[in-house]
């Protein structure tokens, strides 16, 4: 079988690994690299490994002989003609393939569209992917480049809301939020955090222990309670209004960074293809078959999905996904034969 | 502010050809501003507005405070709309922003349920015998100098610059409630980074405050201040904004609402009579300014032909600033040339 896989991020390459024991398969990525968004990170919840010692090994798969890597190589349209799938890349180019797997991932949501945060206008506003490269780089500073006093996340910035067109969880932002929250608190012991919350949605292993952890051992603060408006200081930090929904008070305070937890969206890929080969879904993901045992499969034969290009996921999981779409597609070329 | 968020949100704005629809309160709280803003539409740019002498509330007071029922309020706009049409004008122009909240929302309860339109067509009939049409475009006043602001920076005889430091005066921009909040998309720059008044102050070479509580309420909300026991709301509101801005030493606050500008000048009395508290560091408070008078005496208007005199935080030390000729002995003297009674002086708040 001739495989195409489209997108190297963590579903991709683990997919793509696990096809490439019997057939060819080739991996398209529209960025210069693979893993972008795994390289982005600094440390991987819940046990604090390292995201680049797991972007190494997901990379070392890349080294097989029958995966082709095609980056700086994106696939905007395709077609299935028969049996099999054409795929048509940015420059032009076409490509005939017997099996397509769609891993095209997620963007983060574009935090200025929510402009009561004033994300984009104050400085003090940042969203989790700055923070993370904050931590990343040991280099927490505000605006003034001085270590921080106090740090305000707020979760859920464009997800679970309705104005930005976003009902659903990201899933993965309440335990990023304490992730980060821990790393700060290692770096700078001596700065305050607080993290605004909805509800926290501590789902999986470790999860808990963690958000206990940065309680009672780091002194992390968490309020129940969404931000209204965010505005700049005379002094250059950040002015947060809120209401603690626990104490039933309207509240106002100071802060040298506020950091936007963004949720989980389709990316431009996942959108586009999906809506291309009719797979679309509900915001913009792409819609599997049905969400138990045809989760990897899709209402066009010959057309897969795995990991973040379906809903919000998290690493393990989309590690674990791309392994069953891997097994779906080998399933499906079993029975033709 | 580093993204220019107000650029992605524009409206149409019609250019000329306006009934102008008056406000209850504006002309006992700034006499002279809507006599100011046909003057500046009619003699400095040239335009059509049609100023009638058969109108009347649009109910907004009341119908925000729960006395007048939404039927009545669609009647009395219907009626208002009706002597826009028999003047065969298309472009509504409500001087206040309540009217514009109240006018705006009816346009799109009317685009939702076309049904209560013709409730208010049969209302209408009944009553008064009148047809009305829709207006195609309403706009705020506000929003017309916004649009012609660099028309008007070219007549303008003053810049919003100090003349004794050089450097640009500093102008707090306040947006009603109903310009905005109501419908976003309605107003010049939303409703969060709301730009028509900002536009204004910039245009004419000021240098707009971004203070913490910019987009927090005046207090001036219509059940705060028509319940007087509510009015500690009201004032608490105005505190709050005051205490915010008086870092950035503001020389002037424009306001694009009439009670807005009410509040925000005769609060800085109240609270200077409460607390012997004023914000600007000399005791005189900080002027508010309708944005008429703004761009009436930038125009070289006179201030006291604009009723200027009638605000409680007086406007002198401002005009020294920007320039402004006036003559001190004119201040209470009447059209009539007779010299009238000026008022009793705060015993704080310095004027
Ligand atoms: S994971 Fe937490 S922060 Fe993220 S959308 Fe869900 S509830 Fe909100």
């Amino acid at each position: 079988m001739n495989i195409a896989v489209i997108g190297a991020g963590p579903a991709g390459i683990e997919a793509a690994s696990v096809l490439a024991n019997n057939h060819q398969v080739t991996l398209f990525e529209k960025e210069e690299k693979p893993l972008c968004n795994i390289r982005d990170k600094a440390f991987l919840f819940p046990d604090f490994s390292s995201a680049d010692e797991l972007a190494d090994k997901l990379e070392a798969k890349l080294s097989h002989e029958n995966i082709t890597l095609k980056a700086n190589c994106a696939v905007t349209a395709m077609n299935r003609t028969g049996e099999q799938w054409t795929l048509t890349t940015a420059d032009g180019e076409t490509a005939t393939f017997d099996k397509v797997l769609l891993a095209t991932g997620y963007r983060v949501f574009d935090a200025h569209q929510k402009e009561e945060l004033g994300y984009g206008i104050y400085k003090g506003v940042i969203t989790s992917i700055e923070m993370e490269k904050m931590i990343k780089e040991n280099q927490i500073r505000n605006n003034m480049d001085e270590v921080p006093k106090q740090i305000v996340f707020l979760q859920c910035v464009g997800s679970r809301d309705e104005k930005s067109g976003n009902n659903y969880c990201s899933k993965v932002c309440c335990v990023t939020a304490v992730k980060q929250a821990i790393e700060i608190k290692k770096q700078h012991p001596e700065t305050d955090v607080y993290i605004f919350y909805m509800d926290l949605r501590m789902w999986g292993q470790g999860f808990e222990e963690m958000y206990r952890e940065a309680q009672e051992k780091y002194g992390v603060n968490f309020v129940r309670g969404r931000i209204s408006e965010a505005a700049s200081t005379f002094d250059n930090r950040v002015q947060i209004k809120a209401e603690d929904t626990l104490m039933g008070n309207p509240m106002t305070m100071n802060a040298d960074l506020l950091v936007l937890m963004v949720g989980m969206c389709a990316s431009e890929g996942t959108a586009t293809l999906s809506k291309c080969a009719g797979i679309d879904g509900l915001y913009r993901f792409a819609q599997s078959r049905s969400p138990h045992i045809e989760d990897n499969l899709t209402s066009q034969p010959g057309l897969y999905v795995a990991g973040s290009c379906k809903r919000p996921m998290c690493i393990e999981d989309t590690i674990q996904d791309a392994r069953a779409a891997a097994l779906a597609i080998l399933d499906d070329d079993t029975m033709m034969r | 502010m580093e993204k220019r968020f107000w650029n992605e949100y524009q409206k149409e704005i019609a250019d000329d050809h306006f009934f102008y629809e008056r406000s209850c309160i504006r002309q006992t709280f700034f006499p002279g501003s809507e006599a100011t803003f046909l003057n500046i539409m009619r003699n400095d740019l040239g335009k059509d507005i049609y100023d009638s002498s058969h109108q009347h509330t649009c109910t907004g007071i009341g119908y925000h405070s729960d006395v007048v029922p939404f039927e009545t309020t669609m009647t009395i706009v219907a009626r208002l709309f009706s002597l826009m049409t028999e003047r065969g004008y298309k472009n509504y122009v409500p001087s206040c922003v309540t009217s514009f909240g109240v006018m705006t929302e009816l346009m799109e309860k009317w685009k939702e349920q076309p049904e209560i339109l013709e409730k208010a067509r049969e209302y209408l009939k009944k009553a008064t015998g009148r047809t009305f049409e829709l207006p195609e475009n309403i706009v705020h006043p506000s929003d017309l100098i916004f649009k012609f602001r660099f028309e008007l920076k070219e007549k303008m005889k003053y810049q919003l610059i100090n003349r004794f430091t050089g450097k640009p005066l500093r102008g707090v921009e306040h947006i009603g409630c109903h310009y905005a909040k109501i419908f976003p998309k309605h107003g010049i720059g939303n409703a969060e980074f709301p730009y028509v008044l900002a536009g204004m102050i910039e245009a004419w070479g000021g240098e707009v405050v971004d203070y913490p509580e910019r987009r927090h309420c005046c207090g001036f909300g219509f059940r705060q201040y028509l319940v007087q026991e509510n009015r500690g709301y009201s004032i608490a509101n105005s505190k709050k904004k005051f205490e915010s801005m008086e870092p950035y030493e503001p020389d002037f606050i424009v306001a694009n609402c009439p009670g807005c500008a009410m509040f925000l000048d005769k609060w800085q009395y109240t609270i200077a009579e409460m607390e012997h508290k004023t914000y600007d560091k000399e005791g005189y408070g900080i002027p508010v300014l309708t944005y008429e008078e703004l761009a009436g005496l930038l125009l070289g208007y006179d201030p006291w032909v604009m009723g200027m005199q009638l605000h409680q935080v007086q406007c002198e030390r401002l005009l020294d600033k920007i320039g402004v000729a006036y003559n001190p002995d004119d201040k209470y003297r009447g059209a009539s040339g007779k010299i009238l009674r000026a008022p009793e002086k705060p015993e704080v708040l310095k004027v």
